[in-house]
């Protein structure tokens, strides 16, 4: 495996916030209400490293290190895993396991089923996200892992539609969402200057 | 041989708290506030007793308010069988988009509001308009404490002691003219001192603007509040001068108010102006009519712990159906939210 100590110290930088507010929320240290808040930074968590999920690649291009590449499956997981843990949050904290309230939210509610939308998304990618998966699907692998540009914008919506009077902080994952798909409009690509080291003769390959 | 000398400042192991009860300190502090507060009733009817609460941070209350304290109504409405929620609560856990739209936001931007002069515009269809400095629009009024359940429009909500005078108080003073048919409040636009107002995304055409039917603003419950917890109102929870309504939703009790106007149309209230599908005019606590965004027949109160969350069922008016289910009489509210 190349980048042991890279890939660790991603694997811990990504679970270690978790844990934290987990760890908040026992010493009451998140307010009153500490399900909404751990459900409310879970969900900007997962849209957050879905942004970072998706910089790995211009890094990559822009740098030349191989790294970003190494690490970009992984982040993609914790994106996944973040969103399990998201949800699973809004079903204790928010609907209090109350199931049929679920299919009343899930066939009333625009947000819900655009976030929900999102979910089966992410799941179908993270459960094709494995070497053999990659094998069997050849070509249309690639293809149905594009379904991440359509992730970020059902995210970004999702997310619009609870933001409720202020639009500062949505903007600006949108805007950074907007220059990562607009880093992949190949004419767009192909001009990306290599900044530092040589192409690694590995990723003319990928 | 090691001899061991304590130091006078030494615990010793007979001073250790037993496990159990240091684990159940909670229960123990609460059963302790509890025996207090019942200890505590029969002085309820004279003293200014600061430490009527548990754990209120003192302010540095105006001199009028000073003054009128001791004369104040205590527990004039009560809440049975249901806490008061924490002081820490109620003043780190606001909706007060002027300072900013994170829950903690006011609570750590709110210091800038200076409250001190303040001065409040009394204008439109009454007989004596004009701009009172808030101890002269004050001195007429007896302060009542209320405790009141509040309902936030998203579901959640809490139970908390104001100290205020009912607005039918003001409107004897002000004199209303026959055209008068609503009330309207506006908060304070200050950029300087308010965050919030100097975002260039926010969708909030400032000032905030709220407003009642005059019937509405009349009824006893309906209250102009300066004061909660035994003290003034914390910059946060809208000082120096907030509406409290408590049938209706939080969004409804506008904050730091600088102008109340008598005016013959509905005015156009700041969240209907953003989304006049999810916020209404009237905007009545209602377990029947849900928010597009979520259901209103339940709501968190606040604090709810992460394992133990303090789930219950939202109530017609929010507990106040008695004293003013009249005042919709023969209207839809499914239509009139």
């Amino acid at each position: 495996m190349r980048f042991p100590v890279w890939r660790i110290g991603v694997f811990i930088a990504a679970a270690v916030w978790p844990l934290f507010w987990l760890y908040e929320a026992l010493m009451n240290a998140l307010g009153p209400d500490p399900g909404k808040v751990l459900v409310d930074r879970l969900g900007l968590g997962t849209l957050i490293l879905l942004l970072i999920t998706l910089s790995m690649t211009p890094l990559q291009k822009l740098t030349g290190w191989a790294g970003w590449i190494a690490v970009r499956r992984q982040l993609g997981l914790w994106c996944f895993a973040y969103v399990v843990l998201h949800l699973s949050g809004y079903a204790a904290f928010i609907l209090g396991f109350d199931w049929s309230q679920l299919g009343v939210e899930l066939s009333k509610r625009p947000y819900i089923i655009v976030g929900a939308l999102g979910f089966l998304g992410l799941l179908a990618l993270a459960v094709t996200s494995n070497r053999y998966s990659q094998r069997r699907l050849g070509v249309r692998w690639k293809k149905l892992h594009r379904l991440v540009y359509l992730i970020l914008g059902l995210g970004l919506l999702h997310m619009l539609w609870i933001v409720r009077a202020d639009l500062k902080e949505w903007a600006i994952y949108a805007f950074i969402g907007g220059v990562l798909l607009l880093l992949r409009v190949p004419p767009v690509m192909r001009r990306i200057p290599r900044l530092l080291g040589r192409k690694a003769p590995s990723a003319t390959k990928a | 041989m090691l001899i061991k000398i304590p130091k006078s400042s030494d615990c010793r192991e007979s001073d250790v708290t037993p496990e159990s009860l240091y684990l159940s300190r909670r229960q123990v502090l609460g059963a302790t506030m509890a025996g207090l507060a019942v200890s505590s009733l029969p002085r309820w009817a004279g003293a200014a007793d600061a430490a009527r609460y548990a754990d209120v941070e003192p302010g540095k209350a105006p001199s009028w308010f000073v003054e009128k304290l001791p004369s104040t109504q205590w527990g004039a409405v009560t809440v049975k069988n249901e806490p008061i929620t924490p002081f820490k609560d109620a003043t780190h856990y606001n909706n007060f988009y002027e300072f900013g739209t994170d829950k903690g936001d006011p609570a750590a931007n709110a210091g800038s509001l200076k409250t001190e002069p303040w001065s409040v515009v009394v204008d439109g269809e009454v007989g004596k308009p004009g701009r009172y400095g808030l101890e002269d629009f004050m001195k007429p009024y007896q302060l009542e404490e209320r405790i009141y359940r509040l309902r936030c429009v998203e579901a959640w909500s809490m139970v908390i002691p104001w100290i205020g005078f009912p607005i039918s108080a003001l409107l004897k003073q002000v004199e209303p003219t026959s055209k008068a048919k609503y009330i309207r409040f506006e908060t304070l636009q200050d950029p300087k001192t308010m965050p919030g107002q100097r975002s260039g995304f926010a969708l909030i055409d400032w000032p905030y603007v709220e407003g009642l039917r005059l019937d509405e603003a009349m009824n006893p419950l309906a209250i102009l509040a300066v004061g909660m917890y035994g003290r003034e109102l914390p910059n946060q929870n809208g000082a120096p001068l907030r509406l409290v309504v408590p049938w209706k939703y939080g969004f409804k009790s506008v904050k730091s108010i600088v102008r109340i106007s008598l005016v013959s149309e509905q005015p156009k209230t700041t969240w209907q102006s953003i989304a006049s599908d999810e916020y209404g005019f009237y905007a009545n606590v209602n377990p029947t009519v849900d928010h597009p965004r979520w259901t209103q027949a339940h709501e968190r109160r606040l604090p709810s712990g992460l394992f133990s969350p303090n789930v219950r069922d939202t109530l017609m008016f929010n507990g106040y159906q008695d004293e003013v289910a009249s005042l919709y009489a023969g209207m839809d509210l499914r239509k009139d939210y």
